[in-house]
């Protein structure tokens, strides 16, 4: 599984050949890999308008190429807003809830995203074939493809440990611009243009996964909700700034802590386990229909349904596995 | 095996969405039974399907490959079978139209149905739910209420019981005269009583009040309640009836309670639509279900314009008022709807599970449902259509209750002690009519048709399988299962969830894999025999001690591991595979094809499994697929690989080029 950011082919077709030669080295003679594209193949062609664009099939052969739109940036934005929003509406009757959670499209997202990761995963497992993931930038879609990607396919990114390392570096070293994508949230109707719920995206679409194979991941809800937290405001110097030049400009290492440190210690740690995990070696293949698809009450109703009828039955569940 | 008069061969059973997933077999049409019987392989899977359970069948248009026949069941189960030949289509189509719309009783499978137990075992499984040691429970008879048998030969009213409980202060009078003035004579009775408060719930039907017609034994009928609660100086009269329906019935000589008429009465409406509504809300929101790749706002836009759950939630919201009224305001409450026999039940059940944990447990519940809508008269005939009658009598009124429940259990995970199976398996035998409970309209009618002592009773062959359906989570110490429970009223839209456990009961892919029921039953299961073993050896221990021999042999730890590897044995095979996550690809299954393997189908009743008769275990292993590999890793540590990717399959991805 590959990542990068769109080439620069322009509207003159540019070619550049040691890319050419980078990609062609991963591959065997007579190899076929997929480019998964996250915008639609008009607006790639598009872009090639201010510069960027595609791998045109002439100079990549052995490369074919899919377009999967994921939602991103101002639009991504507003569906959020709009979903909390909804949430937040005491007026609101049964009649017309379920049109308002549809009309922010947040869902629907969240199935594309789903889907799209899985499609990735389905190329490298069912296919053998390997897959070059970008967007325009690649520190966006591409990185909750790619990461989500790896949880489906890849048992030890299930772990407390190993997802701490997938968020590292797919999102963190990958240089997903957290300062400029977790702003302000839902409260933000963007004049920070650059204001996007990826990262949200992306813990949703780990929430679906954890509540389709209650028993497959090493930790819960908690900690998605932690990250949530602290990708926006945090005691932490984990998710400050936008890539690891900023980081290292700013002496983050030297003058913060790090999260990890924090949630790894055995006082902490374990809050976020996950009371039903058990290793699971296997592809954990979500389903994507819609209903299996659900609003995360965890995080969007948070503050305003109460839990504790639902924190009551953890314990319990807690308790019946430690009692044995 | 048994006998059929229908044979066709070569039949395919679809994947409801995937022609590429079609089995060959043989389809045979039995008297109570269609059977669907796979070719070829070892295991010769079957798929057995009741004709009560037949909601409609659909000829549709013949094409290359033969000619497809759509069977939708009220269990929400929809076969797509395709028949080679036209001809044998239609004899199939003709015959199993008039299989599921039998004329007589005799003809319903709970007549022939033979679980293979004596007269004597019969006789005890209907004495399993009792109803006067109910009303016992609660409190009754006592110095407000008494049992009246005014009605013991359904002189009074044929569609209720023959011993109903009236305020002390009701005369036999008082019963007749407002019997006389209320719609199908169903006069005031006492559904629920409160003994900490001495509130009240009683039912009714809606007075034939018309625009100012009055009844002196009817206003005192209600007097007679408010006095039963000395606590309160007036009751709640409430009509779950829209307003502007409940106006319109005066027109027709019927209407709603006079609060200038009936002293010390608060009357409100909360209006529940009536039974042609929710048979429009059901079949547009099983439509949505039907939807072939359906994307994220077909479903939810599909969802709300059917209505359901804003049904769902109306009803859930009547019984938070009635349960307040009474636990909070302690005061009686009067509920009826037109007939008294819908709306009114769905209500009055809600509010009683609310306020009394009794009716969260497994026999408090069964007691519950005998209660409100068995003694009450709830139309099981013509609302589920055990025989052919009139389409608009049909509507889906305990479902709806019963989906209540599920939304409770949501909420509340601790609060009950049975699981969602066990809705799910009531809801499948009240269609069924495998077993006698839910046949007719009225008790005067079953026991007309001599029910029990001609069939069994369902709560028998729950109980005897109860272990099935426990709620692991519950502990009758926890607070949500002690007094009542206070389900939020507002904001709580989004509390209310799609129920796919059971309106896609049938499709595997799209439930999680595992169950955490399941897995959790079997850990307290274990743990309990872990304590068993314990306690055991703890015994022998101090007895080794106290037994002054110098025979030191300790053979502690040998003692019988062999209960250890006592959950299920594995099964790997329950994997799941990758579902079709191109949408632009139609020809495609969209949903997730639970792996092409042996437990899946969703119905399996072969001849040997009659007894235990029920739609599933194996369907519910299947929508939990995985239980047997889950629980197999024996919690105390010698894990097994629960089964997740099949990582066989070849045959599944299809990819665009660019």
């Amino acid at each position: 599984l590959l990542r990068s950011s769109q080439p620069l082919t322009g509207p003159n077709r540019r070619r550049c050949r040691e890319d050419e030669k980078l990609l062609g080295t991963i591959l065997d003679e007579g190899e076929r890999a997929f480019v998964l594209d996250t915008r639609s193949a008009q607006a790639a062609k598009q872009a090639r308008m201010s510069g960027g664009g595609t791998e045109p099939k002439s100079s990549y052969p052995q490369w074919r190429r899919l377009h999967r739109p994921l939602e991103r940036g101002r639009p991504l934005q507003e569906s959020f807003i709009k979903l909390v929003e909804a949430c937040s509406d005491p007026s609101l009757g049964m009649d017309r809830w379920l049109g308002r959670l549809e009309s922010s499209r947040w869902l629907s997202h969240v199935k594309a995203a789903l889907s799209t990761a899985c499609l990735a995963a389905q190329c490298l497992e069912r296919e053998g074939s390997k897959v070059l993931v970008h967007g325009a930038e690649g520190t966006d879609t591409t990185l909750l493809v790619t990461a989500l990607a790896q949880v489906i396919l890849d048992p030890s990114c299930r772990t407390l440990e190993g997802f701490q390392g997938l968020l590292e570096r797919e999102w963190i070293e990958a240089g997903h611009p957290f300062h400029l994508r977790c702003a302000r949230s839902a409260s933000s109707h963007a004049r920070g243009k650059q204001e996007a719920p990826l990262f949200l995206l992306f813990l949703d679409c780990v929430w679906q996964l954890s509540r389709q194979f209650p028993f497959s991941l090493e930790f819960g809800e908690q900690l998605l909700l932690t990250l949530f937290d602290n990708a926006y405001a945090s005691a932490f110097g984990t998710f400050l700034c936008n890539n690891e030049k900023e980081r290292s400009l700013c002496k983050v290492k030297e003058s913060t802590h790090s999260l990890w440190a924090w949630l790894n210690q055995p006082e902490e740690k374990h809050k976020y386990l996950n009371p039903l995990y058990s290793h699971n070696s296997l592809v954990i293949w979500p389903s994507v229909e819609p209903q299996s698809i659900q609003l995360w009450q965890g995080l969007f109703l948070r503050w305003i349904r109460p839990s504790q009828h639902l924190d009551e039955a953890w314990a319990e569940i807690q308790r019946l596995v430690e009692e044995n | 095996l048994c006998h059929f008069f229908v044979q066709v061969e070569n039949v395919r059973l679809l994947d409801r969405l995937s022609s590429r997933r079609a089995v060959l077999g043989t389809l045979y049409l039995t008297a109570t039974h269609v059977i669907f019987v796979e070719n070829g392989s070892e295991t010769r899977k079957e798929t057995w399907v009741l004709h009560s359970q037949i909601s409609s069948i659909e000829k549709q248009a013949t094409t290359a490959t033969g000619c497809p026949l759509l069977i939708r069941c009220k269990n929400f189960q929809v076969i797509q079978l395709v028949i080679p030949q036209e001809r044998d289509c239609h004899d199939v189509y003709i015959s199993l139209t008039r299989l599921a719309r039998p004329v007589k009783y005799e003809e319903l499978y709970c007549f022939s149905f033979n679980p293979k137990l004596d007269k004597e075992e019969r006789e005890q499984g209907w004495k399993l739910v009792d109803l006067s040691g109910e009303y016992n429970r609660m409190g009754v008879p006592n110095n407000y209420w008494q049992i009246s048998d005014v009605n013991r030969d359904y002189g009074v009213c044929d569609s209720y019981p023959t011993e109903v409980y009236v305020p002390k202060s009701a005369t036999a009078h008082v019963i007749v005269g407002s019997s006389k003035f209320r719609s199908r004579r169903r006069f005031p009775a006492l559904s629920y009583y409160c003994k900490d408060n001495n509130a009240s719930i009683c039912r009714s039907s809606q007075p034939l009040s018309g625009f100012s017609a009055r009844c002196l034994e009817d206003e005192q009928m209600l007097q007679a309640i408010r006095k039963a609660n000395p606590g309160s100086d007036f009751i709640y009269v409430v009509d779950t009836r829209p307003k502007l329906n409940a106006m319109a019935n005066r027109a027709a000589g019927k209407g709603y309670e006079n609060e200038d008429n009936y002293s010390n009465i608060k009357f409100q409406f909360i209006g529940i639509e009536n039974i042609h509504v929710m048979r429009n809300s059901l079949q547009k929101m099983l439509e949505v279900c039907e939807l072939k790749s359906p994307s994220m706002s077909d479903f939810l836009w599909g969802l709300e314009n059917s209505g359901w759950l804003k049904h769902i939630k109306a009803i859930m919201d009547a019984g938070i008022f009635i349960a307040k009224a009474v636990a909070e305001e302690g005061v009686s409450v009067l509920v009826h709807c037109s007939d008294g026999w819908d709306r009114t039940a769905q209500v009055c059940s809600v509010a009683s599970l609310l306020l009394d944990p009794y009716y969260r447990t497994m026999k408090g519940f069964m007691v519950l449902i005998e209660k409100d809508w068995v003694s009450f008269g709830h139309k099981f005939n013509h609302r589920y259509g055990n025989l052919d009658g009139d389409p608009k009598e049909i509507s889906p009124v305990i479902d709806q209750f019963i989906e209540c429940v599920w939304q409770l259990m949501e909420q509340f995970p601790c609060a009950f002690e049975f699981n969602e199976r066990f809705l799910i398996h009531i809801q499948h035998h009240i269609y069924s009519c495998q077993f006698g409970n839910f046949l007719c309209n009225s008790q005067k009618e079953r026991r007309e048709l001599k029910i029990r002592e001609r069939t069994y009773s369902l709560w028998a062959h729950l109980w005897k399988n109860r272990a099935d359906y426990l709620n692991p989570l519950y502990r009758s110490d926890r607070s949500q299962t002690q007094g009542t429970l206070h389900p939020q009223i507002a904001p709580c839209n989004f509390l209310y969830k799609f129920w796919s456990g059971m309106y896609n009961r049938f499709e595997k892919g799209l439930h999680p894999r595992q169950s955490v029921t399941d897995y959790l039953m079997a850990v307290k299961e274990e743990t309990q025999q872990l304590e068993e073993e314990l306690e055991v050896l703890q015994e022998r221990l101090a007895n080794l001690q106290k037994s002054q021999s110098g025979d030191n042999k300790l053979k502690s730890k040998q003692q019988d591991r062999s209960k250890q590897s006592g959950l299920y044995t594995s099964n790997n095979s329950l994997a799941n595979t990758p579902q079709e996550y191109s949408s632009d690809l139609k020809s495609f299954p969209s949903r997730s094809p639970s792996q092409g393997d042996e437990e899946d189908s969703a119905l399996i009743l072969t001849q040997d499994n009659l007894k235990s008769s029920d739609p599933d275990l194996s369907a519910n292993s299947d929508q939990e697929s995985g239980v047997e590999d889950l629980s197999c890793r024996s919690p105390s540590g010698g894990g097994c690989l629960p089964s997740e990717d099949s990582g066989k399959d070849s045959d599944e991805a299809v990819f665009l080029a660019g």
